[in-house]
């Protein structure tokens, strides 16, 4: 509170160091551990060739990279035109389409994964046993991310202006949507894209549960017999996703002003909208 | 929209506004709505007819230890994420909003709250795993084993790993009550001849009450309902919740019970329901004055 006297400041600058040790230190650790030559000693970047030179380990990191693309384009296809109908042309749906997207936060991955397989066994007779299918499960996982991301930048403008404006010039909607609005809620969309990525990416429990081989299923994996590469492996994940919220939080700078911050550009994994609309 | 202006329409015009929605309620519906549904109908149904046989392994020696540990892992990291993540959201706000540092250490908690899960696993093996750099330096400083009796994979590591998401998800949901804290009540406060302590203790306390108990609520949560970072952690055997489940689901004859991971995702469901209930009523509490 007396953020002002001497002692004040101490107090402070002890506390930030002392966070700082805590949070910084493991990951500091990391690196230390994963260049270490535990054969003759001294430093080696052995571990970090191998996230790209160990076979099994670049296969799934290709496979993360698409489920990342194709969870993110299928989730855009999906969800905008969604949520811009609702606000458009079906208000009276938009309680149950919010409590629809923020339920996956309720509902832990690993009770989907266990009440998944019925569904499973009908998703993998119609498209084949790739791990690619998991697109569909990935979309529900960051609905709520996606759907907090969109929803503030589509407050933000004056959509039915917009959209009535393209409407009587002669657009359709596909061409209102896409060359109208899109590029009006970029921002929303762009946080949207970062943050399904780093969720689908840091993603365990529903992969390793239904036995496909994605990056961080195959990072344990070889942890059980090569501990470096999956700390070299598991820290370069962590530093992707640190880097795509921190560019995030540099691009919507200024767009959100008066408070706020980057705590609304980066959606928290609280509920905190107003569930009870229709709960 | 009023209801007798959409009445006016008929079926017709409700089925045109609503069939835009399609896609999205399909996919909504078989990959979250159906896969839950199947958990709670399965949990009471064994062998194709209704039955609690499943309901009844609940509460063998087994689960209830799990339940058990998996209340105190959540509850204490809970507690301590709470305290030690108000403090830290307590020094973020207090930077300038658009300030480097205050960007990056939301971001990084952002990171380690959502989407750490395997890699803080692997960070704490990194650090005081058998051949941890803290343990060697250690080692080296005192001639300690600080790695001794694989403590990190019982539950007080299971805790001091958790602690590493839990205080970053408790900054991250409590800046912006925080944020809510206007400049004008410390002024109005001030001005009308309260200390600071008198401030703090009858103005920011009861102001942020609910939404600090709401906040301890969602950690709870969030700790019951993780499953990556224990079960990279923990490789064998099942003291929690969470990974009781992973065993149920991977060797179920082993066991002897088939469809008790049904019955383990009930409970999971229902604990973390009964949580977020309660969450629900205190944060609507907050929101009267955090706008």
């Amino acid at each position: 509170m007396n953020r002002n006297t001497l002692g004040g400041k101490f107090f402070r600058a002890a506390l930030w160091v002392l966070f700082g040790l805590f949070f910084l230190f493991p990951l500091y650790a990391m690196a230390d551990f994963s260049t270490r030559n535990l054969l003759q000693g001294g430093r080696t970047l052995q571990a970090w060739k191998n996230i790209v030179e160990d076979d099994a380990l670049y296969q799934a990191i290709v496979i993360s990279l698409l489920l990342a693309v194709f969870t993110v384009v299928a989730m855009l296809v999906i969800l905008v035109p969604t949520m811009i109908w609702v606000r458009l042309r079906a208000p009276w749906a938009r309680g149950f389409i919010e409590f629809l997207c923020l339920l996956p936060l309720t509902i832990p991955a690993l009770v989907v994964v266990v009440g998944l397989r019925n569904v499973y066994l009908w998703v993998t007779y119609f498209l084949g046993e790739s791990a690619l299918t998991l697109t569909f499960v990935y979309v529900v996982l960051v609905l709520p991310f996606a759907y907090r991301a969109i929803d503030a930048a589509l407050a933000a403008i004056d959509l039915k202006t917009l959209a009535e404006a393209a409407r009587s010039l002669g657009a359709g909607w596909m061409t209102t949507i896409l060359r109208v609005i899109v590029p009006n809620i970029w921002s929303g969309i762009l946080s949207a894209a970062f943050i399904s990525i780093a969720v689908v990416l840091g993603e365990y429990t529903i992969a390793s549960l239904t036995g496909y081989q994605t990056l961080q299923v195959q990072i344990v994996a070889i942890g059980k017999s090569d501990g470096p590469t999956s700390v070299a492996a598991s820290l370069a994940v962590l530093l992707f996703g640190f880097a795509l919220l921190l560019i995030l939080s540099l691009v919507t700078r200024g767009r959100r002003r008066g408070g706020g911050g980057i705590s609304t550009a980066v959606p928290i994994a609280a509920p905190t909208s107003t569930q009870g609309a229709s709960a | 929209m009023s209801p007798a202006k959409r009445d006016a329409g008929g079926p017709a015009k409700w089925s045109r506004e609503a069939l835009p929605l399609l896609p999205f309620m399909a996919v909504v519906t078989i990959f979250l709505i159906i896969p839950t549904v199947t958990v709670i109908v399965s949990a009471f149904y064994a062998d194709g007819q209704f039955s609690l046989e499943r309901i009844q392994a609940l509460f063998s020696r087994t689960a209830l230890t799990a339940l058990w540990k998996s209340v105190l892992l959540s509850g204490s990291t809970a507690i301590i994420g709470a305290v030690l993540g108000a403090v830290l959201a307590w020094l973020v706000v207090s930077s300038p909003p658009t300030s480097m540092v205050r960007r990056a250490v939301l971001s990084l908690c952002s990171v380690l709250a959502q989407f750490g899960g395997v890699a803080l696993a692997f960070a704490f093996l990194a650090t005081v795993g058998l051949n941890g750099v803290l343990t060697l330096w250690v080692q080296q400083a005192f001639g300690f084993n600080l790695a001794g009796s694989g403590w990190l994979y019982s539950l007080s590591g299971l805790i001091l790993v958790y602690t590493y998401f839990q205080i970053p998800l408790m900054v991250i949901v409590f800046v912006p009550a925080l944020e809510g804290l206007r400049d004008q009540w410390r002024e109005a406060a001030l001005n009308l001849g309260a200390s600071r302590w008198q401030y703090f203790r009858e103005v920011v306390i009861p102001l942020l009450t609910p939404a600090f108990l709401g906040s301890a609520l969602l950690l709870f949560a969030n700790a019951f309902a993780a499953y990556a970072t224990a079960a990279a952690l923990v490789s064998q055997g099942s003291p929690i919740v969470p990974l009781l489940i992973r065993a149920a689901l991977t060797s179920e004859v082993v066991l002897g019970q088939s469809g008790f991971a049904y019955a383990l995702a009930l409970e999971m469901i229902v604990v973390v329901a009964l949580v977020m209930v309660a969450y629900n009523v205190l944060v609507r509490r907050t929101a009267r004055w955090l706008k």
